[in-house]
């Protein structure tokens, strides 16, 4: 079964060349070993073995990875790699997709992610995400924001909530901007200042990883420049992994870059190694601009 | 920064885990039981109009050896005016006097009689129409019997005593006699598609209101395809976006709407009462399904016409080709499949459609089955209408069974729909 | 000549028309040497002569057929010398004078309507030839004018388009001359029937019987038509019905949307569909014969009394017949809710039924409530099953086990048998059908403002 996905993924890759008439020499014990890293001694989510399909296909091969404590992990590759389906495993939100199945170890400090008694409702307060295309709530920015400890029962007593408000809105340095229409619906935001809305209903119910998938993909060089600010400031609190289409925002925000290549976790390595001196042929080929 | 600690926030959410899961599953529940609720309503209306309308397939009949006395009949020859007159009660009475020899009081004759439906007669003066020689001769024929022997022993089945209602004792004596014997056995009910209505369950049918129906959706059809096509054609390809069509879409999104009993009124008051079109026709009915049908199918057109991608106009309007060719000769027949999945729903819609043919007077009592649009006739629902308004039981039976016609009418063309939509429409 | 046999004939006509201009054009084509030469193909020369021949014909042949009885009358009555007074008695005397003409009347005939007769016999015979002379002359004389014009110049293509574009817009104003038909027929009648009983009696009385309104003195001043009961009525049905299809309609709709793997919804919906495409006669009989002695029997034996013919069992099974349309409606505006939304409250940790209740159905509201607002406008304008389940009685009652009666089923009893045009009693009919066709109207109207609305938002 995987020889073959190996053998249609190569297919795949040589016809992409061709069509590109750039030749990328890959082979298949290449792209079965990941090279670099990939371990952390800190490890918040530790990842063995990972395999994902769809049905009958294989998105995901044998990836095995550990998102430290406190550190920011970037996850690029060509599109259609991967790094998406990788990272909605990490807080189950795979389980909404039907016909996805997910193979292997996952576990958010040694407890496990997956399981029949794993309840995806607490593990998804403590591993929150923030999605491609910002998401607001058609409500107000207040309710948007307390929509999470509401549900949680973390708070309920209006004093409290508002705390959680304005605290949230600060981390995600949005409550300068907003504080003053708090009660105007979210959907009349900016696109950027959406997305740093849909962060701080994020943190609003306290967690301890926070995702991005590409969270930055619909917004404005401007409000990238400031979620990727806003990220390195939750750093201090958060272990955080992010999804990235653009190499330079990799570069800026993240400590330790992972490579994903056709479903395969091709290198990981400090964020520097990567980008200055690659280990693996295909990170080089990716990273300089060879195909993309 | 935050007062809570993320220990503290774990704690709290753990603490309310219980009562969210019990929630999501009530909610979970709730939802079944909708679903359970609707197929549940689906199973039990079924098998109520089948469990009562599967009966009707089935009359009882009365076989008895019948003398075409001419005496008796008061006739010496077969033609059109002596059939007119002759005595063929007579006749059967006699037989029934012949098998029950030890009946001999007037009024005990008389309920020996009731055995036989009053329609028998004319099943008798059918059968020497076709064979003229066997005036003088004796021939054993089957005759539906009464709707009451038909209740009885197809009641019998339920319990020994059966449903006796009219029937007396006696009565059921020669009945359990006649069915013992195989002289009365249930047979095939094709008089209940061969005939009009009746006052006589056992004599009445659905041919005239199935004719009638036919008519009427011809008329539907042939008027409301057409101009619901071309509609949309100038909805979808030339209309320019003003307040003009605007209006018209107004105007269509509010009459798929509009009470079908409104367009009965309409029915009433113009093709009726101004244009003096005859009462109770198929020409009216189709006519006022027509404007109720319209809607529909021009929405379900402009459905058709709007999934043809434009590439397609594009393209044939690069080779030089009018609007008008392009319409005709390009987009109209990718889009046909489409439109015509519409037009049989839209049908089947009309096939179904009772109220607002109450209107235009297609409630009339007709036994006749009409030759043309312009005959009085009814439809089946209608039929279904009044014969649901009957007391005898056999009626009941009859227009469950008059709904299963219906139905299976409905479904098959629903099916034919689906299938059509299924085979001919390409996806872009 | 008969209707069929002209309208046959003139079909041929057609034909030959077309035919002549197909293949005079293609003559003319290759005396020149080739289609490239005529300004338009063939095709469209016949068109543009079987369009001269056949359209003014049938239009003219259209007229003929809706006014030839209404001229006939006036001139058979105009000839008459002594005729009543009243519109009733004219409409008599005139139906005597048909029966005669056509051999049906039975016993002697005064001499005034013997020549009467006569005379309709006559103008009819004459008509008829006349008819099938105009229309005929009118078609070949048409057809030849159209035919005489061709040269290879004419642009026949473009004059027959400007027709046909003509007759699409026509087409596509049928939803218009509908919508006009309707207001027309109904606020005619009900100007008439206002004449008569004071609009204030007729909304606001609380006694309908219009029956009594039958002799003359009790018109108007008897209080028989106060449609207040009959209003209450279709509510409380409607009420009933909306109680069971909303609930049962919605949940079905977030199960299927939400909560159901495609198998389950592959089976479940169609089924649920069903009950959609059951005609609503046979869900009238269904409710007199199999709910409403049900309900009356579970009354009973819990010591209620229960009418054979209760409001319950119209509304109940009104409501079922409402629940495909309103889950369907819902389904629609559920699935129109972004995924992205659900994503972002589950990624929150929200249970399934949490994303539904707190973000889905709140984003979906407004659409949800256009397609309830349309369930109501079809629960009030339905008709066949309270007809047949809910009874005529006029009662003002809030039980729902009593037999109520609404304006749908007054409208079918003041309609259906024998009927006067011109008697309060039947025009009332005319009346409750203006209020259905406006309360209807403004239902709809916002409904379909809500869900467009709603459309937009997520376009």
């Amino acid at each position: 079964m995987s020889t073959m996905t190996l053998d249609a993924a190569e297919r795949t890759e040589s016809a992409r060349s061709e069509l590109t008439g750039k030749k990328v020499a890959v082979s298949q014990a290449e792209v079965r070993k990941t090279v670099g890293q990939p371990f952390s001694d800190t490890a918040k989510l530790r990842m063995r073995d990972v395999n994902v399909f769809y049905g009958e296909s294989q998105a995901i091969h044998n990836v095995s990875l550990d998102i430290g404590r406190n550190e920011v992990v970037a996850m690029i590759g060509p599109s259609g790699c991967g790094k998406s389906t990788f990272l909605r495993c990490l807080n189950r939100m795979n389980d909404t997709i039907e016909g996805c199945r997910v193979e292997g170890e996952l576990s958010l400090d040694g407890e496990p992610i997956y399981g029949a008694k794993v309840d995806v409702v607490p593990l998804r307060a403590r591993v929150g995400m923030v999605f491609q295309k910002p998401n607001p709530f058609p409500k107000t920015i207040y309710e948007n924001v307390v929509y999470g400890p509401k549900i949680h029962g973390i708070a309920s007593r209006r004093a409290d909530l508002d705390e959680i408000v304005e605290n949230s809105l600060r981390r995600a340095g949005l409550w300068n901007e907003v504080k003053d229409r708090l009660d105007k619906p979210g959907t009349g935001l900016s696109g950027g200042q959406q997305q740093r809305l849909c962060i701080a209903r994020a943190i609003a119910v306290s967690p301890e990883v926070i995702l991005m998938d590409e969270p930055c993909s619909a917004l404005d060089p401007i409000a990238t420049a400031r979620i990727e600010e806003l990220i390195d400031e939750l750093r201090e609190n958060y272990t955080i992994a992010i999804v990235t289409h653009s190499m330079q925002q990799a570069a800026r925000v993240s400590q330790r870059t992972a490579y994903f290549h056709l479903g395969h976790l091709v290198e990981v390595n400090d964020t520097e190694t990567v980008f200055t001196n690659p280990e693996h042929e295909l990170t080089e080929a990716y990273i300089t601009g060879r195909f993309g | 920064m935050t007062n809570l600690t993320q220990t503290q926030v774990r704690e709290r959410i753990e603490k309310n885990l219980a009562s969210r899961h019990r929630t999501e599953k009530l909610f979970r529940g709730l939802g079944i039981a909708s679903i359970a609720f609707g197929v549940l309503a689906v199973v039990i209306l079924f098998s109520d109009i089948i469990g009562k309308g599967s009966g009707a397939f089935m009359q009882a009949s009365i076989q008895l050896e019948v003398h075409y006395d001419t005496e008796v009949l008061g006739i010496d020859q077969v033609d059109d005016e002596s059939l007119t007159w002759a005595n063929f009660s007579g006749v059967i009475r006699q037989a029934l006097r012949e098998r029950f020899p030890s009946v001999t009081g007037r009024s005990d004759k008389r309920e020996l009689y009731t055995l036989v439906s009053s329609g028998a007669p004319f099943t008798l003066r059918d059968r020497l129409a076709e064979n003229p020689e066997l005036l003088g001769k004796s021939e054993v024929v089957w005759f539906a019997a009464d709707d009451d022997v038909d209740t009885f022993i197809k009641s019998l089945k339920d319990s020994k005593e059966g449903f006796r209602g009219r029937t007396s004792d006696q009565k059921a004596g020669w009945i359990e006699q006649l069915l013992e014997t195989g002289e009365l056995k249930k047979r095939f009910n094709t008089i209940f598609f061969t005939n009009g209505d009746s006052r006589e369950p056992e004599q009445a049918g659905i041919r005239a209101a199935l004719m009638g129906s036919l008519f009427t959706l011809l008329v539907t059809l042939a008027l409301s395809f057409p101009i619901g096509v071309a509609a949309a054609i100038y909805l979808e390809e030339y209309a320019p976006k003003n307040r003009w069509t605007d209006l018209i879409e107004v105007n269509i999104n509010n009459l798929a709407a509009v009470p079908s009993i409104v367009f009965g009124l309409l029915g009433l008051a113009i093709f009726i009462n101004f244009f003096e079109l005859p009462r109770s026709a198929p020409l009216v009915g189709g006519l006022v399904l027509t404007l109720m049908t319209l809607p529909t199918i021009i929405i379900s057109s402009r459905a058709a016409l709007k999934a043809v991608p434009p590439s397609i106009r594009e393209a044939a309007m690069g080779m030089g080709a009018s609007r008008m060719q392009v319409v005709f000769h390009h987009v109209l027949p990718l889009a046909m499949p489409g439109m015509l999945t519409g037009a049989i729903i839209g049908m089947a819609q009309a096939l179904g459609e009772t109220a607002p043919l109450l209107m235009i007077g297609m409630v009339a009592f007709i036994v006749d089955v009409p030759g043309g649009v312009t005959d009085p006739a009814t439809v089946l629902p209608v039929q279904i209408f009044l014969w649901a308004d009957s007391p005898e039981r056999a009626f009941v039976e009859r227009t469950s069974a008059a709904i299963m016609v219906l139905l299976s009418v409905l479904i098959l063309m629903n099916a034919s729909a689906v299938m059509l939509r299924k085979k001919l429409e390409r996806r872009w | 000549m008969q209707t069929p046999t002209l309208f046959a004939l003139l079909l041929l006509l057609i034909l030959v028309a077309y035919g002549t201009g197909f293949s005079r054009a293609l003559s003319a084509a290759r005396s020149r040497g080739g289609l490239r030469n005529l300004a338009s193909l063939p095709s469209y020369h016949g068109l543009f002569a079987a369009l001269w021949c056949g359209l003014p014909a049938l239009l003219l042949l259209g007229a003929w057929l809706i006014f030839d009885d209404a001229i006939i009358r006036f001139m058979v009555m105009h000839s008459i010398a002594d005729k009543p007074d009243t519109i009733a008695g004219q409409n008599l005397l005139y139906a005597q004078i048909q029966n005669l003409s056509a051999g049906h009347l039975i016993g002697e005939a005064s001499p005034q309507l013997q020549s009467a007769a006569e005379h309709l016999n006559q103008l009819r015979s004459n008509a008829n030839t006349l008819q099938a002379f105009l229309i005929l002359v009118l078609a070949v004389g048409l057809g030849a004018f159209a035919l005489l014009r061709f040269s290879p110049e004419l642009r026949a293509r473009e004059k027959v388009e400007k027709v046909l574009r003509v007759i699409l817009i026509t087409c596509a104003c049928a939803a218009i001359f509908t919508t006009v038909g309707i207001l027309f027929s109904v606020l005619f009648e009900s100007l008439r029937f206002f004449q008569s009983v004071p609009v204030s009696e007729f909304l606001f009385g609380l006694h309908w019987s219009p029956q009594m309104a039958l002799r003359a003195d009790q018109v108007g001043s008897s209080g028989a038509f106060g449609a207040v009961p009959l209003f209450t009525g279709t509510l409380m049905v409607s009420a009933i019905a909306m109680l069971v299809a909303v609930p049962v309609g919605l949940m079905a709709a977030i199960y299927l949307a939400e909560y159901a793997s495609k198998r389950v919804r592959n089976v479940a919906k169609p089924i649920i569909e069903i009950l959609a495409g059951v005609p609503t006669v046979v869900y009238g009989f269904f409710a007199a014969l199999t709910v409403a002695p049900f309900i009356r029997e579970l009354a009973t034996s819990v010591g209620l009394q229960a009418s054979s013919e209760s409001a319950l069992a119209a509304g109940l099974v009104m409501g079922i017949m409402i629940i495909p349309f309103v889950s369907s409606l819902s389904d629609d505006v559920i699935n129109a809710v972004p995924q992205s939304l659900r994503d972002g409250a589950l990624g929150l940790g929200s249970t399934q039924s949490e994303t539904v209740r707190k973000v889905v159905i709140p984003a979906a509201l407004p659409g949800i409530v256009g397609g309830v607002l349309l369930a109501v406008s079809r629960a009030i304008g339905e008709t066949m099953i309270v007809v047949m389940a809910a009874g005529l009685a006029a009662n003002l009652t809030a039980n729902p086990l009593e037999s109520v009666t609404t304006v749908t089923v007054q409208i079918v009893t003041l309609l259906v048998g024998d009927q006067e045009f011109d008697s309060p009693k039947t025009l009332a009919a005319f009346a409750l059908g203006l209020m259905l066709f406006i309360s209807t109207l403004v239902l709809n109207f916002i409904a379909l403002h809500v869900v467009k609305k709603y459309r937009e938002q997520y376009d």
